[in-house]
């Protein structure tokens, strides 16, 4: 039985997808990230990671642009966020995106938070992924710290003073963190091009390390099923003892699944 | 019993009211810091206790599954036949790892010297001219705004309270209190008018120097967060830790020259009279005196 070759379209697309994947393996990689097994009843909650993801990566983007023409010196810089608002094709929009994204992608974070939390993702085997997780909480809200400077108006300004004399008040470091923040003892124009810098550089590499970090435990543990799943990791849960009347709170036995009785 | 391998369950400790008792004694220490030192030493023997309580039923919970981990670790290591290891075989590996590190230490020294040294060498601050002494009339708190550091631009702006109090011992004797809310570093207003149209403007080596006429009748408040300064600085109200910041000044062929800031603790009396509590320049927000200021031993220069 003679097989039918592949038309000459479908020839015409796998050809280079074959090409690659037998040199690098990168469209089975591809393949394995989109198509792995997730519970079946996943919900929209868990659709708040990729969000923020998205929300990330729109950052990303529209900060590449506002970095073509931000000047990151005292005396220019509060002038170039003008020309990009009032002069730059659409300038007004991108930095829209970016300022109000910022806002978005840090509100997205808390949400994803919040869903992880109450579903109890964080527990055994992910507890290391919710670490990973507050640290990209952190360093996201640093990114939005320094990002606030970059205006120089009087509101960033004066925003970034409260901010960094905040962190000076910590005990014992805080004098030598708020120096390192500032780049010296008085804000000057040394403060803007550290912030700037990490702004753009530092903060947001560390943020791809991390979130590189953070997918890749989501692939490895999987995700997990809501807490009102009938399956447990991909099995069927044990039903829960039946409720009873003598007191609040029941002693259940704690190895195993929950509700299962112990031997 | 035994858990089942991949449930997505580990054999979790028994329910504890230990990190309840943690919770209460970092509580009851943070708030004895502020109130008194007995509730901090009530708060760390109560951290003490319930976190070795605490410590203990987790470690005794988790210990046997932990060390079998590690003999199951250790146990295919052993059993695999370990490669024949030659000196010149070790003593490649090590070269490899010391160059490597010394690479890593002769790339590190710099990026960590210009990134973090440069934040704290080199630091000093710059004496400021303010003009002939004749401009500041006796009791009038005038609102100077002068260039701190000439290589700064508009940003090393800053603003200072002088007033004079007439000569005492026979040298003239100035306030010069700092505009920097010792809050959090934002800058305190005068409460009570400013003559904007009498203003003068100072010409210096450094730039103008603007001197504007104030009455600050209820001394000086911060927009920020409310604190509230009397008109030697002193605080009356609000978060602030202590006095507003004061300059060393002196006296160079009659004209008054601003120098480094100090902290002032509080003012007792007032102009030429007044008895200032100083301190070694603190950052906003942090103690000067008091327990609290144990928390802040050091500071980087200014």
């Amino acid at each position: 039985m003679a097989r039918k070759p592949p038309s000459k379209t479908k020839q015409a697309v796998m050809y280079p997808l074959d090409w690659l994947e037998e040199r690098s393996g990168i469209v089975g990689g591809v393949k394995y990230f989109l198509f792995r097994k997730v519970p079946g009843d996943t919900n929209w909650f868990h659709t708040l990671g990729s969000a923020t993801l998205t929300a990330f990566i729109v950052q990303l983007v529209t900060g590449v642009i506002l970095a073509m023409y931000y000047k990151p010196s005292p005396a220019e810089a509060h002038s170039s966020v003008q020309h990009i608002t009032n002069d730059v094709t659409l300038g007004w929009l991108v930095r829209g995106m970016h300022r109000w994204g910022a806002s978005v992608f840090i509100i997205l974070m808390f949400l994803h938070m919040g869903r992880v939390f109450l579903f109890g993702a964080y527990k055994y085997p992910r507890e290391l992924n919710w670490i990973v997780g507050v640290l990209l909480l952190a360093t996201g809200l640093f990114e939005g710290l320094t990002g606030y400077l970059l205006p120089f108006d009087q509101t960033a300004y004066w925003a970034t003073v409260v901010a960094i004399n905040i962190n000076g008040t910590a005990p014992f470091v805080g004098p030598f963190l708020a120096s390192l923040l500032r780049g010296g003892a008085e804000i000057g124009p040394d403060t803007l091009a550290r912030f700037y810098s990490l702004h753009m550089l530092v903060i947001p590499g560390a943020l791809m390390a991390l979130i590189g970090l953070h997918l890749y435990l989501v692939v490895r543990l999987g995700v997990s099923s809501p807490p009102w799943s009938d399956e447990a990791a991909g099995r069927e849960r044990e039903p829960e003892p039946p409720p009873s009347r003598a007191g609040l709170v029941q002693p259940r036995p704690r190895a195993g699944l929950p509700g299962r009785p112990t031997e | 019993m035994e858990p089942p391998e991949g449930d997505g369950q580990r054999d979790q400790p028994t329910p504890s009211l230990w990190p309840i008792g943690l919770a209460v004694g970092v509580v009851c220490l943070l708030v004895g810091l502020v109130v008194s030192w007995v509730a901090v030493a009530v708060g760390a023997a109560l951290f003490a206790i319930f976190g070795f309580l605490w410590a203990r039923d987790v470690a005794s919970g988790h210990r046997a599954p932990e060390a079998e981990a590690a003999e199951a670790e250790a146990t295919p290591a052993a059993g695999e036949e370990p490669a024949e290891r030659f000196p010149r075989n070790v003593f490649l590996e090590t070269a490899t790892i010391a160059i490597g590190a010394l690479i890593g230490l002769i790339v590190t020294a710099p990026v960590l010297a210009a990134s973090v040294l440069n934040a704290f060498l080199k630091q000093h601050g710059h004496d400021v001219d303010l003009g002939p002494i004749e401009n500041f009339p006796e009791g009038q708190y005038m609102i100077a705004t002068f260039q701190s550091d000439p290589h700064t631009g508009t940003i090393g702006h800053r603003s200072a309270f002088i007033r004079y109090n007439g000569p005492k011992d026979g040298e003239p004797s100035f306030t010069c209190i700092s505009n920097r809310c010792v809050h959090l570093g934002c800058p305190v207003q005068p409460g009570g008018p400013t003559f904007d149209k009498e203003q003068k403007k100072v010409p210096t080596k450094h730039g103008p120097v603007t001197l504007v006429p104030s009455l600050p009748a209820a001394g000086f408040i911060c927009p920020c967060h409310g604190g509230a300064y009397d008109q030697e600085g002193n605080r009356i109200a609000g978060p602030p830790t202590h006095a507003l910041n004061r300059f060393e000044f002196s006296i160079v062929d009659g004209r008054l020259v601003l120098q480094s800031l100090y902290s002032v603790s509080h003012v007792e009396g007032t102009g030429a009279n007044a008895q200032i509590t100083k301190y070694v320049l603190t950052g906003p927000g942090q103690h000067v005196d008091g327990p609290e200021a144990w928390l802040y031993p050091l500071q980087p220069p200014h």
